[in-house]
């Protein structure tokens, strides 16, 4: 399996999933309760009672104000994670307290922090495109049955989507094209890119954009490990001026693309996906048709990645694989992601 | 692409026209291969083996 990496923030939940319903999610193995106080603030507590170890994210619990009420036994909780009410006696005993998570709501996620200690002045890596007035975003978070790391080489290596998805954003041109490789390994930055000058234009653009004939595609990713990727994707007619040397590009469709990758067990992962455009932003049929390509797009990752995983695991230890030029940045994205997790280790606190 | 400027950034070339791929060292040193696995034992034992006059921190003895 591909290790967890510690002291990191994590993307739980969109902001609109948190709200005054009890919300449970499991991130790098570990519950998490997630709800709004009354006047807004994002919380995220230990969703186990202390008592049995009830879920709290589980009917009957609820909130009562601001606390949380366990539905087995009434075990009450504050937003701090101290315990304010057991049931039959007066005397709360003091070890009666949730660990509490730091969270941060930026760029319409809900992040969490992950770690043995505190984040400091870290905070997550940006998406801003997703709640930008000059993007409109469909999104949207599926479970995949299946290791981190397999997410991790699907979307680093954009070659399968002319095989996995083709008929919605694959064409021949994908595989075909060469990429560069860049790595930043103390931000641990991964950058992949792939410019192609004369492609066809998949149904997933052309429907989108409207654009009838060939096309410039390029594809510029960066993820940042472990768990923020972003695909620059810029579309236009072939022939299109270059962007601008401010950096303007008018005449181009953009499309971020972008992946909040949440370990959430060894074998379990969140995909949270968006998709934020620059053009058409106010037309409703491109919305959804956009919406339902990508979902389309994402089915067919995590039906293939939850096959990949089962198959995986049917192998004997040590088996082989066979990397490739495609595989370069997926290669650079294994090690960082090894180098993050032996740094982080609770064994690496502790020396 | 952008181009990053700080860190040690390494950058991998897919030469054109071949199946081949140019490795940049943050150090100067290149060096092509067909292979990725090999390219990264390659970048990740800098400096040994990197033959740029800057793969070298420490200068030569006198």
């Amino acid at each position: 399996m591909t290790a967890f990496v510690r002291n990191q923030w994590y993307v739980a939940a969109y902001a609109h999933e948190v709200g005054r319903e009890l919300l449970g999610r499991t991130v790098l193995g570990e519950p998490i309760l997630l709800y709004r106080t009354e006047d807004g603030r994002a919380v995220g507590l230990a969703d186990r009672c202390v008592h049995r170890r009830f879920p709290l994210s589980e009917h009957p619990s609820r909130l009562e104000g601001d606390k949380v009420v366990c539905g087995y036994h009434g075990f009450t909780y504050g937003t701090d994670g101290v315990c304010v009410r057991v049931p039959g006696q007066t005397r709360v005993p003091r070890t009666a307290r949730l660990a509490t998570y730091p969270v941060v709501e930026q760029d319409s996620f809900v992040w969490v922090w992950i770690g043995d200690r505190e984040p400091g002045d870290t905070l997550p890596p940006r998406a801003p495109w997703l709640d930008s007035p000059h993007y409109t975003t469909v999104c949207g978070m599926e479970p995949i049955e299946g290791d981190y790391g397999l997410l991790v080489d699907n979307l680093l290596d954009l070659s399968h989507e002319t095989y996995l998805h083709g008929g919605y954003i694959g064409t021949p041109e994908v595989a075909e094209t060469p990429i560069t490789t860049e790595v930043d390994d103390k931000s641990a930055i991964v950058r992949v890119s792939r410019h192609m000058d004369d492609a066809e234009c998949p149904p997933f653009y052309a429907n989108s954009t409207g654009i009838q004939g060939r096309i410039t595609r390029w594809q510029d990713i960066e993820y940042h490990a472990p768990a923020l990727y972003l695909l620059h994707s810029r579309v236009a007619p072939v022939g299109t001026p270059a962007p601008r040397p401010d950096g303007s590009d008018p005449d181009a469709f953009h499309v971020e693309v972008v992946y909040g990758i949440t370990p959430s067990t060894e074998k379990s992962t969140y995909d949270f996906w968006a998709v934020a455009r620059d053009f058409a932003l106010d037309d409703q049929e491109v919305t959804e048709y956009l919406r339902s390509s990508n979902h389309t797009v994402v089915m067919q990752d995590v039906v293939a990645l939850n096959a990949l995983q089962r198959a995986l695991d049917t192998e004997k230890p040590g088996y082989q694989e066979l990397s490739i030029n495609i595989d370069t940045g997926g290669l650079a994205a294994r090690r960082i992601l090894a180098r993050l997790a032996a740094e982080n280790s609770p064994q690496a606190a502790a020396r | 692409m952008n181009t990053l400027t700080e860190g040690e950034v390494y950058r991998i070339h897919w030469v054109p026209g071949t199946d081949r791929l140019l490795a940049v060292c943050h150090c100067g040193g290149e060096r092509e291969f067909e292979d990725p696995v090999a390219l990264w034992d390659w970048l990740l034992a800098h400096p040994e083996g990197h033959s740029s006059p800057h793969a070298h921190a420490s200068p030569a003895a006198s």
